[in-house]
C-alpha cells in the first residue's frame, strides 16, 4: 500500500495540498482524475520523489524505485528512438528493444529522432521508455494525450498486464473508464471527491 | 562565388594602395608578397618553421581546450571552486598579452613560451563557452536523469554534452584565432629557432616589408585552414554521435 498521510505542500502563498490524506491500491491502474491546475501532478511528483512535502509522509514506496512519465515527452532531442529505449535499460535487458517499440507501434522508426516523429508518436516512446525503465510502481502523468482512444485501449491492456502497480493522471473521463481504480480529485488545494 | 568576388576586390584595392603608395618598402603589393611567398616556400627553412609553429600553436590550443574544458566542470560542479577560480580566469583574461609574454619567458624556455601563450589566450574563452553551455543543460532533462537513476557519466553524455557542443564549437574557432595571434606574438618576442614570429621580427631588421607580408600570409592561411578542419571534425563528430 502507498501512503500519503497529512502531507501539506505550499508553493509560495499557494497552497497545493493541505493535510492530504490518501491510501492507494497496491495492485492494478489507479486513475487519479481531476480538473486541470487541482494538483495531481504535484502529487505525483510527491510521490515520486521529485517534490518534498512542507510537512507529512509518503510511505510505500521505496527512494528511487518509481518509473515516472512526466507531463513532458522529455525524450533525448539528439538520440533515435532505440537509443531512447537502450539508454534507459541495462545492457542484458537490450534484446528487449523490439518488443517495446512494438507496443508503442513504433516498428520501423528505430532510427527516426523525436523531431522526425509526430506528437502522438513521441508521447508513445516517452511512455514506453518509461515501461522499459521499469520499477516498484509506475507513476504516469497523462500518458495518452495525444494519443487516439483504439491506442490507448491497446496501452492500458498492457498497462494492466504489468508486475507493479501504476497511478496514472489524467483529467479524461474516458481514460478513468479503462482503469481498475479511480479516485476523483478536486482542488487546490487538493482534496478527494466522494 | 560572393567569396571569391570579394577576394578580387581586396586584391584590387590593395594593389592600388600599393600604386598610390609606390613604395614596396611602406606597403608591397599582391604580386611581390606572393613572388616572396613563393620564393620562402622553395626552401626547406620555410616548411621548417611553418612547421614548428603550427606544431606550438596546437600545442597551446589543446592544453588552453582542455584546461579550460576541466576548469569549467569544476566551476560549474562547486560553488567554492567557482569562487576561487573565477577571479582567476578573469584575471588572465584582463591581462595584457605583452606581461605574459615577458612573465612566462621569465620562468620557462623561449621555445615554450609560445605554447604557454596560447594556452593561457585558450583557457578563458573554452572555460567561459563550455561552462556556459553546462549551466544551459535542459533542467527538465536533469531532473529526468535523477529520477531515472542515471550515473553522472550518463547524464553527462546524454544531457550536458549534447548542451555544450555548440558552445565548445565556438569557443574552438573563436580562440583559434587567438592562439595564432598570441603564439605568433610571443615567437616575436622571445624567438624561438624555427619560427614565424621570429621570421616576422626579423624582417624588421633587413626592411623586408614584403616577407613581413608573406609570413603574416602564411598565419592567416593556416589559422583559417584550422579553423575549417576543426569545424569539420566537431560536425563529422556530432553526426556520428546522432547515429
Amino acid at each position: 500500500m502507498i501512503k500519503v498521510e497529512h502531507v501539506s505542500l505550499s508553493f509560495g502563498d499557494k497552497a497545493v495540498l493541505a493535510d492530504f490524506s490518501l491510501t492507494l491500491p497496491a495492485h492494478g491502474v489507479t486513475v487519479l482524475c481531476g480538473p486541470s491546475g487541482c494538483g495531481k501532478t504535484t502529487l505525483l511528483r510527491l510521490l515520486a520523489g521529485l517534490e518534498r512535502p512542507d510537512s507529512g509522509s509518503i510511505s510505500g514506496i521505496a527512494p528511487h524505485r518509481a518509473a515516472v512519465l512526466f507531463q513532458e515527452d522529455r525524450l533525448f532531442p539528439h538520440r533515435t528512438v532505440a537509443q531512447q529505449l537502450t539508454d534507459v535499460m541495462p545492457r542484458q535487458r537490450r534484446g528487449e528493444v523490439a518488443r517495446w517499440l512494438a507496443l508503442a507501434e513504433l516498428t520501423g522508426e528505430e532510427n527516426a529522432l523525436p523531431r522526425q516523429l509526430s506528437g502522438g508518436m513521441c508521447r508513445r516512446l516517452a511512455l514506453v521508455r518509461t515501461l522499459a525503465l521499469g520499477g516498484d510502481v509506475y507513476l504516469l502523468d497523462e500518458p495518452f494525450a495525444g494519443i487516439d482512444p483504439a491506442r490507448r485501449q491497446r496501452l492500458m491492456t498492457a498497462l494492466k498486464q504489468l508486475d507493479a502497480p501504476v497511478i496514472l493522471v489524467s483529467h479524461e473521463q474516458e481514460v478513468a473508464n479503462l482503469a481498475d481504480h479511480v479516485i476523483r480529485l478536486d482542488g487546490p488545494p487538493l482534496s478527494l471527491l466522494k | 562565388m560572393r567569396a571569391a568576388g570579394a577576394l578580387v576586390f581586396w586584391l584590387a584595392v590593395w594593389q592600388a594602395a600599393a600604386m598610390w603608395v609606390a613604395s614596396e618598402l611602406f606597403l608591397p603589393g599582391p604580386l611581390l608578397v606572393l613572388e616572396r611567398l613563393c620564393a620562402l616556400a622553395a626552401t626547406a627553412a620555410f616548411w621548417q618553421t611553418t612547421l614548428m609553429t603550427l606544431l606550438r600553436v596546437l600545442a597551446g590550443m589543446v592544453w588552453g581546450t582542455a584546461l579550460g574544458a576541466v576548469l569549467a566542470v569544476v566551476t560549474c560542479a562547486s560553488r567554492w571552486a567557482d569562487a576561487i577560480l573565477s577571479p582567476a580566469v578573469k584575471v588572465i583574461r584582463a591581462t595584457p598579452v605583452a606581461s605574459f609574454i615577458l612573465l612566462v619567458f621569465l620562468w620557462t624556455d623561449r621555445g615554450s613560451v609560445p605554447i604557454v601563450i596560447a594556452a593561457l589566450m585558450v583557457l578563458p574563452v573554452v572555460w567561459g563557452n563550455v561552462a556556459r553551455g553546462i549551466r544551459q543543460s535542459d533542467p527538465k532533462l536533469l531532473e529526468l536523469a535523477r529520477a531515472y537513476r542515471f550515473s553522472r557519466l550518463k547524464t553527462g553524455r546524454l544531457v550536458i554534452l549534447p548542451s555544450v557542443r555548440p558552445y565548445f564549437l565556438s569557443a574552438v574557432t573563436t580562440s583559434m584565432g587567438l592562439a595564432w595571434k598570441s603564439g605568433v606574438a610571443a615567437e616575436a618576442l622571445v624567438w624561438p629557432k624555427l619560427a614565424i614570429g621570429t621570421q616576422i621580427y626579423n624582417t624588421k631588421f633587413y626592411l623586408e616589408t614584403a616577407d613581413l607580408f608573406a609570413w603574416t600570409l602564411v598565419v592567416i592561411l593556416l589559422s583559417l585552414l584550422l579553423e575549417r578542419l576543426i569545424a569539420a571534425l566537431i560536425g563529422a563528430a556530432e553526426r556520428g554521435g546522432e547515429v
